[in-house]
């Protein structure tokens, strides 16, 4: 922050410049200033205002807010883990797939593909990424889910049951074509064009004598991908991954359509459940008393956990800077 | 020119003061809100009188009547006697609707299968667990019910619907009661959540052998096959407007402060057991006297005037002694000086 700032203050060129062309600077100086600032008064006061509205929820479940996992408007006890590790796993499926499937994407249009099939793909891209959460949402629920549902979830349960652990986490009890796996894969389609098209810039972006000298000493396609540019752009590269996890993680009306929405934990995958943003947009509208609460302090978990994502992906990122 | 400039804005200030003088808002359930629309929109035509009505959801329209920023704010769960008093509020009923439970069976056609209450909640606890369950089967000789698991359907956003249906179960199952209980959004043990209404019913057209519970409009309107459940006094109505009125019918309306009495389960061999009202509040000491007499004046003609909208959109009006009882109720909204403004 102060790097970029400073060189603005440095009062050297002052002296000459006293006519209306300082007042103007001066103007406008303090005009950024305070845009930036903005940001930052924004910022706090959201962090203020949800710190304030779910502290009854903290205060009266204590730690249990975060590791219990009963979420009963009855009695009034409230316990955030299912949501929580809904979040989680929905968002770490949807980079499980989503990743793979957006570096070959890349790859394939900055490397291989021939230059009459690059510029639709690519304008694809572009257009799926304007598309609109509710309608990945409605066209989960009423497209993919009954696919899902008849040609994956049936038969996969039916070959995995009995088996040890892949039959706990596969099996469905009911195929519904709804839970954290749909969700997972829905929100994978959401991040693919974030992720690849902006490691397809970056592949871009390398100078085109790297690999063409990789090439004039005979190494194949893969390892020019493998050795010259992966490295290249290794840094934009998780640098895109964790904005696509970002999107993951607080993405609402998609995964509210076709997660199944089930205050409950499961060892499967293939079984509804819940996350933080979708419990929000599902219980908002009608909470009162300490169940707004609740949800208001849901919010500041979310909140902490894409903060915390975010300071993970600047480590990761300067580690490979360092290399 | 600028003449005819002054002119423009002066009748366009005259006119905007004049249609905010008079608009009415309202928030609240969403539940109520196609019939809300349906009477503003011929309201407006009778009387130039607009209505402005967010159906954010009953949970918003409680906080929106509290903090004033609406003439009246709509719940589909009424508000208890103690709270009522609490804030100042006046409590009625606008409309009625009811429940069906939803099924997607094969081969199931509607009102050919049968439930009981105490069934119902078993099969939302988790307890009846396949459609050939013996005490299906029992109840249901002569329909062929596939060998496979129930999937349960509810509603995922807290709502008004889920109020009465949990209403209606904890009713008839003391073990519904002590474990779940009633209320907008509740811990389901199994199950799968639908957001909104079109989110229960598009599960359960899509998932088959399953089970939701939806306003019987909609049941209706998106053509899904709905069963028959047992009334209070051991028969199988068919849900119809009779069946729905019969269950208003028979309720004691002054048993609860503000009519706030949930009409689900009532005794009447014709009564459909899960029915129930939808609630206007308004606050008591009227800030603005000539908005609250303009909201009770519309929900006056809606009485006198909106039976038939609400019929052809499956809702249910309220029995003519009612609506008396209500209008009488009126007296007690009144202006600073405690003259009553209808």
């Amino acid at each position: 922050m102060t790097a970029v700032t400073d060189p603005t203050s440095i009062p050297a060129a002052h002296p000459q410049r006293k006519t209306p062309k300082g007042t103007f600077d001066l103007i406008f100086r303090n005009a950024s200033f305070l845009s930036a600032l903005f940001v930052l008064l924004l910022l706090a006061g959201i962090m203020l205002s949800m710190v304030i509205g779910g502290w009854p929820a903290f205060r009266e479940m204590g730690i249990g807010f975060v590791t219990g996992s009963q979420w009963d408007t009855q009695q009034d006890v409230y316990g955030a883990w299912p949501a929580i590790a809904g979040t989680l796993s929905t968002a770490f499926l949807a980079l499980l797939i989503g990743v793979p499937l957006s570096l070959g994407i890349a790859v394939y249009l900055t490397q291989l593909a021939p230059l009459w099939f690059k510029q639709p793909v690519s304008t694809a891209i572009e257009l799926l990424a304007a598309v609109p959460s509710i309608i990945y949402g409605m066209w989960g629920l009423f497209v993919f889910v009954p696919l899902f549902a008849a040609y994956v979830q049936t038969p996969l349960s039916n070959i995995v049951e009995g088996m040890p652990i892949i039959g706990t986490i596969l099996s469905s009890r009911s195929p519904s074509g709804l839970g954290i796996l749909t969700a997972g894969i829905i929100l994978a389609f959401m991040i693919i064009p974030f992720i690849a098209s902006i490691v397809r810039d970056m592949l871009d972006q390398i100078p085109s004598v790297l690999r063409e000298s990789a090439y004039g000493i005979g190494a194949t396609t893969w390892e020019v991908v493998r050795h010259v540019l992966v490295p290249q752009a290794g840094v934009s590269i998780i640098g895109a991954c964790m904005l696509g996890l970002g999107r993951a993680l607080g993405e609402t009306m998609a995964v509210t359509f076709v997660v199944g929405n089930a205050n409950r934990l499961s060892a499967s995958i293939m079984d509804p459940g819940s996350t933080i943003a979708s419990r929000i947009a599902n219980e908002f509208n009608e909470a009162i008393g300490l169940q707004l609460n609740a949800l208001i302090a849901l919010g500041c978990i979310l909140f902490f956990v894409t903060f915390v994502v975010l300071v993970i992906a600047r480590i990761l990122v300067a580690r490979v800077k360092a290399f | 020119m600028r003449k005819i400039l002054i002119l423009a804005a002066a009748a366009t200030i005259g006119l905007s003061g004049a249609a905010q003088a008079a608009d009415i808002t309202g928030a609240g359930a969403t539940f109520p809100f196609p019939i809300y629309a349906k009477w503003a929109e011929a309201y407006k035509k009778d009387t130039g009188i607009g209505l402005n009505y967010q159906s954010i959801g009953s949970g918003g329209g409680i906080r929106q009547i509290k903090s004033k920023t609406v003439d009246f704010g709509a719940s589909d769960m009424p508000l208890k006697g103690e709270d009522l008093e609490k804030d100042g509020l006046l409590q009625f009923p606008a409309v009625m609707g009811a429940l069906v439970p939803a099924i997607n069976i094969a081969g199931v056609e509607a009102r050919q299968i049968k439930f009981t209450g105490p069934m119902l909640s078993e099969i939302y606890m988790g307890t009846i667990k396949k459609w050939t369950d013996p005490k299906i089967v029992a109840l249901n000789p002569g329909i062929k019910l596939p060998d496979a698991n129930i999937t349960v359907v509810y509603r995922s956003d807290g709502s008004g619907t889920t109020f009465v249906w949990t209403d209606y179960l904890s009713r008839v199952s003391p073990e519904w009661k002590s474990k779940i209980g009633a209320n907008t959004s509740v811990q389901f043990p199994v199950g799968i959540g639908g957001k909104g209404n079109e989110g229960v019913s598009a599960s359960v057209k899509q998932i088959a052998n399953s089970i939701g519970y939806v306003e019987y409009a909609y049941a209706k309107q998106n053509k899904l096959s709905y069963g028959l459940v047992q009334n209070r006094d051991g028969q199988f109505p068919v849900p119809e407007t009779e069946s729905f009125q019969a269950a208003a019918a028979n309720a004691n309306w002054s048993e609860a402060p503000g009519f706030g009495i949930i009409i689900n389960n009532q005794p009447g061999a014709q009564a459909w057991p899960i029915t129930s009202a939808t609630f206007i509040l308004m606050h008591k000491k009227a800030d603005k006297p000539e908005q609250s007499q303009a909201a009770l004046k519309f929900f006056d003609w809606a009485y006198k005037n909106g039976d038939k909208l609400a019929i052809d959109l499956e809702y249910v009006p309220m029995p003519a002694n009612v609506k008396d009882q209500i209008r009488a109720s009126w007296k007690g909204i009144t202006d600073a000086s405690s003259k009553p403004v209808f």
